[in-house]
């Protein structure tokens, strides 16, 4: 078993990687029983760094200290036994194996043949009991939930003899009583000789559950200090480096006729169940409604659904009016559906093609950028121009391709190609997630504006501060359904958040 | 722009560079392979890399052999860059020359002007039939295209042999009790116009190069182009922006088919005037590396398949020369395949390209990729 | 007669089995790691070569059969470069290797030995008592060793896959490198060794070719069969049983083809031999109905993502 750790320190460390500097000479240190929170936007270091304490990456310089010994971390197996384990934001569990076969993965590095399931269970339930853990060891990981896998993980790594638990961004996919559950999980591991770091970028949580933060910023350590003497406007402000407004929209007098009508959608999702249950929501010209839930219950289908690129099984949806159930996403575009993806790099890009060719991906057929089959390249270059210039794209020219750009500039080309088209329809899928505020503050102008100029704007987000700063109404789907939408002016975040979690008061 | 023009200019030599290596790595390992074959690889390649250039003799029958891998080539970069992989080169190979050559015959006395053209028609349909299946399956159905392509090239070798000695055999074999599995010669209106007397040079060459240009502006300046090289970049965006990858597959399958059937025709018509046993002499396989070598671009296709008659001419005469089997050009085409793929990490790898473009005297903007990048 | 024929089938089915459930037992390893070997015809057809060379040369089955294993190792190990270090497209290098396999081949045979000759292989091996039983005893208990070996291999293959800890790093590469590599286990060691592995595999399959079934070489040996036994891994499920009965399956098929033939029954030889064949492409067609349970990083190369 590996000693418990009294002390870590991480001193001066520098991380490059090829035409970025990701940390520059950060240092940090924590105590035995400390909660640690790392504070930082997408990008700004706190990942990386966490990655060369469990041995994913190796610093360029600097050293760790554990118990005031220099160590060097090879990699997971050294972290283990070092004591440190990590929790990442997107789980590390194959589906198709039990929560036993799970862990014993980790146990078995010496050996190649010798394998007891049992003994892994005898461990298994040690460590569940003494903390507290209710785990099935014998269920497939694809039966579990979201909430159940991540106390796999958990179980995984304290098993595996961590008592450094690494959590990367842990309350991402939780509804707010979810989090809560978490954070009194983690109270509660303190007091058995854990301590704790854990990235963030909500800042409630890092006010609720951490003892000191630590902000980064494009990779500098920026500041660091003791939770309770900092307010959250605070800690933003450090988090970007600036003050920042966040852009909101206030409430109309009217909004105009409706445009987006989905009446009783069941769909089938990719398992062979229903993912849509019977959802009914309806967006307004002129209107943002938001669709609030943890990822995962629906709001994928339903994003598919709307642009054809899944059947409709039952019910109906119309576009102004026209009955689009079930058309081909071609027509669903030629009718006035504007679409920005999940995923911005596969769904909304092609990554290998230049930032002009993607600007082009939804009108190359028409006039005036082809003409009888064929592309006119000065046509098309005079729009891709006019189009970086006033989306501000950021990109050596249009002819680089687009998976050289950043986050925050894909994000643009596909804002610039979907909404210059004048769609009557906008359904935005998680647009910020990834990007850095300042890209998150463009994309949030954008859709204002969209707004403004008569569009209906779906907003399917995990983040209620978005939600709450943008939408005329907002509806939560939980389970293929969508239980509730409410005006702006009545959501309270515990509201939402029961709703999340599928606790209804009855109203459709 | 003008420094991006240059810059662009500079991502290319890059990829050549690179692509040569490969194709060095890929000789240097060959040499061991004459070695062990008890030759002398320097005498061999010395034989095969310039015995060819010597005379007149070599440099068309370079030339003849070009044509064929062009078009096959061009077929599968088609294929390739619309995220299909066919594999079955030989079967359409086959099937093209079943159709043309059956066409042909029951043709007569079409004049040339019209007998040359629907001759090559018919061997694309038949060889955009054949590739069609296994487009069909992987589109519909998610079969691997590339174990489909290949059954049935196993099964077009069968179905030929069975015409060549059955229906489609030369009656005169018959007759004569020699039972040659050949067809009759097609007549001579369909026979493409040697260029000189003497020589096997024909016009199918010329047809073959017209073909790569159109491939070009096919894929590069057209809307359905355009659409396909989506598709096989990234489906997934390319379903999102309404486009019907399935539809496309099984199109670039069918010309990809039917490019190789072509390939059959041009042999055909210009080399055998009749339907043969080996008349496909592994052209499915050579212009998966021909296409491979020349950057899937049908710019890059035209040299490389003169490149690649020069090797396949060059190993005949090697053969004769230092007495190891032709046959080690086959071995010699799968290290290059291996090579180039392998390369592809190097290509991608920022540091080394970086390097590289510096040593051709580019600048510090070393994040962008050359337009048209392999599949 | 038709008894005749059935009866026939299958005694002479069971040993055609045997390359087929070598080297699909193999690539099924090297697929549950994620990566697909489209080389395994290339590396049967060269191994089949040096393995008769040794045996043609030095006299020794048993030394042709490891000097076979030995370069299907050595292949295995030039794929693992390929798609694992270099990361390379495994369709593509696999159609490379399968040339470079072909023509190696056919040259060395070209060279050294000329024309069709024949060694003194394994025969067959009966075992006695057992064989005796009426109809069983003659199908099941007298065959050649190599292919009592090949059946072992059925339930030794389950057991290292699904009850030892290396076979659980092999699922676990398979399905979710990443999950895989947080805990330490070294993807790209793992997928060396399954492709490796399956290089050895159809070394051996090259092996029996030809110095326990044909006892010959010749140029078209293997007609196949190592994309026949590619297609069998998913036909199989990726499960050894599976494997099993699909590569029974067609050798059953290609059997009663040679039957037909050898009994005189009326139907063109060439359309007879492509049976297999198209056997195989409606197999693949119908088995695709179901949703895949198979390895989820199948033809994925992996990489740590450098994003910060």
């Amino acid at each position: 078993m590996a000693e418990i750790i009294e002390r870590l320190e991480m001193n001066h460390i520098t991380k490059r990687f090829p035409g970025v500097l990701a940390l520059d000479d950060v240092t940090m240190n924590l105590q035995k029983g400390e909660v640690l929170a790392l504070l930082g936007e997408n990008g700004a270091g706190n990942t990386t760094l966490m990655n060369i304490l469990y041995g994913l990456y190796h610093q360029d310089e600097g050293n760790v200290l554990l118990n005031d010994k220099k160590i060097q971390v090879q990699g997971p197996l050294d972290a283990l036994e070092y004591g440190i384990g990590m929790v990442h934001q997107h789980f590390m569990l194959v589906p198709n194996m039990t929560v036993l076969e799970n862990i014993a993965l980790g146990m078995y590095q010496r050996t190649r043949f010798k394998m007891d399931l049992e003994k892994v269970r005898k461990r298994v339930l040690e460590v569940a009991d003494r903390y507290n853990l209710t785990v099935k060891p014998d269920a497939y990981i694809w039966q579990l939930s979201v909430g159940e896998q991540q106390r796999v993980e958990l179980v995984k790594v304290l098993t595996l003899g961590a008592n450094l638990l690494i959590l990367d961004e842990p309350t991402a996919a939780l509804t707010p009583q979810q989090t809560d559950a978490l954070i009194d999980l983690l109270r509660q591991m303190i007091t058995q000789d854990t301590s704790i770091i854990f990235i963030s970028h909500k800042l409630n949580e890092v006010k609720a559950v951490s003892d000191r933060v630590a902000v980064l910023r494009n990779g500098g350590l920026v500041f660091e200090g003791a939770t309770k003497d900092h307010s959250a406007e605070d800690l933003a402000e450090k988090m970007a480096g600036r003050e920042i407004s966040y852009p909101k929209t206030s409430k109309k007098e009217e909004y105009g006729r409706p445009i987006l009508q989905i009446e009783k959608v069941v769909a089938e999702g990719d398992q062979g169940t229903d993912s849509l249950q019977g959802v009914s929501v309806e967006v307004r010209s002129g209107e943002i409604v938001g669709i609030a839930g943890v990822s995962g219950n629906g709001q994928r289908e339903l994003a598919d659904v709307i642009n054809g690129i899944r059947p409709v099984k039952e019910g109906r949806i119309q576009l102004d009016g026209v009955d689009i159930s079930n058309y081909n996403p071609q027509q669903i575009i030629d009718l006035g559906m504007g679409y920005i993806p999940e995923d911005r790099m596969h769904e909304g890009t092609i990554p290998s093609f230049t930032v002009r060719e993607n600007l082009i991906m939804k009108d190359y057929r028409q006039e005036p950028l082809a003409k009888n089959f064929f592309l006119r390249k000065g046509q098309i270059d005079d729009h891709a121009a006019s189009l970086i210039d006033s989306f501000k794209v950021k990109t050596p020219s249009m002819a680089t391709s687009c998976a050289s750009l950043s986050g925050g500039n894909i994000q643009k080309v596909i804002l610039a190609r979907e909404i210059t088209r004048k769609p009557k329809a906008l359904v935005a899928a998680y647009p910020i997630r990834g990007l850095d505020i300042g890209a998150s503050e463009y994309v949030h102008s954008q859709l204002i504006q969209a707004r403004e100029e008569g569009m209906a704007v779906l907003l399917i987000s995990e983040e209620l501060d978005e939600l709450l700063d943008l939408c005329d109404r907002i509806a939560v789907m939980y389970e293929g359904k969508v239980l509730d939408v409410l005006p702006r002016e009545e959501c309270t975040k515990q509201e939402l958040g029961l709703l999340m979690a599928g606790v209804s008061h009855g109203k459709e | 722009m003008e420094k991006n023009k240059a810059d662009n200019y500079r991502y290319l030599a890059v990829s050549v560079i690179i692509v040569l290596a490969s194709l060095l790595i890929a000789l240097l390992l060959g040499a061991f392979l004459f070695l062990i074959a008890g030759a002398n690889p320097f005498e061999a390649y010395g034989v095969m890399l310039t015995q060819p250039l010597d005379g007149l003799f070599g440099i068309t029958e370079m030339l003849v052999r070009a044509a064929p891998l062009m078009l096959v080539g061009l077929g599968i970069a088609i294929a390739f860059r619309s995220g299909i992989l066919n594999i079955g080169g030989e079967g359409q190979i086959m099937l093209g020359v079943i159709f043309g050559t059956a066409v042909g015959l029951a043709l007569p006395e079409m004049p040339k002007i019209v007998l040359v053209p629907v001759i090559f028609l018919s061997a694309f349909i038949g060889g955009g039939i054949w590739a069609g299946i296994a487009g069909w399956m992987r589109a519909y159905l998610n079969v691997n295209e590339i174990l489909s392509t290949v059954m049935l090239n196993y099964i077009a070798i069968q179905v030929y042999l069975y015409l060549l000695r059955g229906p489609l055999i030369d009656p005169k074999e018959v007759s004569y009790g020699t039972g040659v599995p050949q067809s009759a010669p097609l007549p001579e209106a369909a026979w493409l116009t040697r260029f000189i007397r003497g020589f096997r040079l024909h016009s199918g060459l010329v047809i073959a190069i017209v073909l790569a240009v159109i491939v070009f502006l096919f894929l590069w300046k057209t809307t359905v182009g355009y659409r396909m090289r989506a598709v096989g970049a990234e489906p997934k965006a390319a379903t999102y922006s309404g486009m019907n990858v399935k539809r496309n597959l099984v199109l670039a399958m069918v010309l990809s088919g039917g490019f190789a059937g072509m390939a059959g025709a041009v042999e055909v018509l210009g080399v055998h005037h009749r339907a043969l046993e080996s008349i496909s002499a592994g052209y499915g396989f050579s212009g998966i590396v021909v296409a491979l070598f020349g950057g899937l671009h049908p710019l890059g296709i035209i040299p490389a398949s003169a490149v690649f008659g020069l090797l396949i001419v060059g190993s005949d005469m090697m053969q004769r020369a230092v007495e190891v089997p032709a046959s080690i050009i086959l071995a010699i085409q799968g290290l290059i395949i291996l090579a180039i793929v392998s390369s592809n990490i190097f290509l991608r790898n920022p540091k080394l390209r970086d390097r590289l473009f510096k040593l051709l005297g580019g600048g510090k903007e070393a994040k962008i990729d050359p337009e048209g990048g392999r599949a | 007669m038709i008894l005749e024929i059935i009866i026939g089938v299958i005694i002479s089915g069971i040993p055609l089995s045997a390359s087929l459930l070598f080297a699909s037992l193999g690539e099924m390893f090297s697929q549950r790691s994620g990566v697909f070997n489209l080389g395994t015809e290339g590396i049967m057809m060269l191994s089949a070569f040096v393995g008769f060379y040794v045996v043609y040369i030095i006299g020794s089955p048993v030394l042709g059969i490891l000097a076979a294993m030995a370069i299907g190792g050595l292949m295995g190990m030039l794929m693992a470069l390929v798609s694992v270090t270099f990361k390379a497209q495994q369709g593509i290098s696999g159609i490379g290797l399968y040339m470079f396999g072909w023509g190696v081949s056919g040259t060395l045979f070209r060279v050294y030995v000329g024309g069709v000759t024949n060694i003194d292989g394994i025969g067959k091996v009966a075992i006695p008592v057992l064989m005796d039983i009426p109809v069983i005893g003659q199908i099941l208990f007298n065959q050649n060793p190599m292919v009592y070996l090949a059946y072992l291999l059925v339930p030794v293959s389950g057991y290292v896959l699904f009850r030892t800890s290396w076979g659980l790093k092999v699922r676990a590469v398979g399905t979710t490198p990443q999950a895989a590599d947080t805990l330490g286990v070294s993807v790209e060691r793992i997928r060396y060794q399954c492709v490796t592995l399956g290089g050895m595999m159809s070394g051996l399959a090259g092996a029996y070719l030809s110095i326990g079934q044909a006892q010959m070489f010749a140029d078209n040996l293997t007609a196949g069969r190592g994309f026949i036994a590619v297609a069998l891994v998913y036909f199989g499920r990726w499960k050894p049983v599976g494997i099993m009965w699909g590569a029974l399956l067609f050798s059953m098929a290609h059997a009663l083809q040679r039957s037909i033939q050898v009994y005189g029954i009326d139907f063109p030889y060439e359309i007879a031999v492509a049976t297999p064949y198209v056997l195989v492409i409606l197999v693949l067609a119908l088995t695709y109905k179901g949703r895949s349970l198979g390895p989820l990083a199948l033809g994925k190369p992996y990489n740590r993502e450098f994003r910060g």
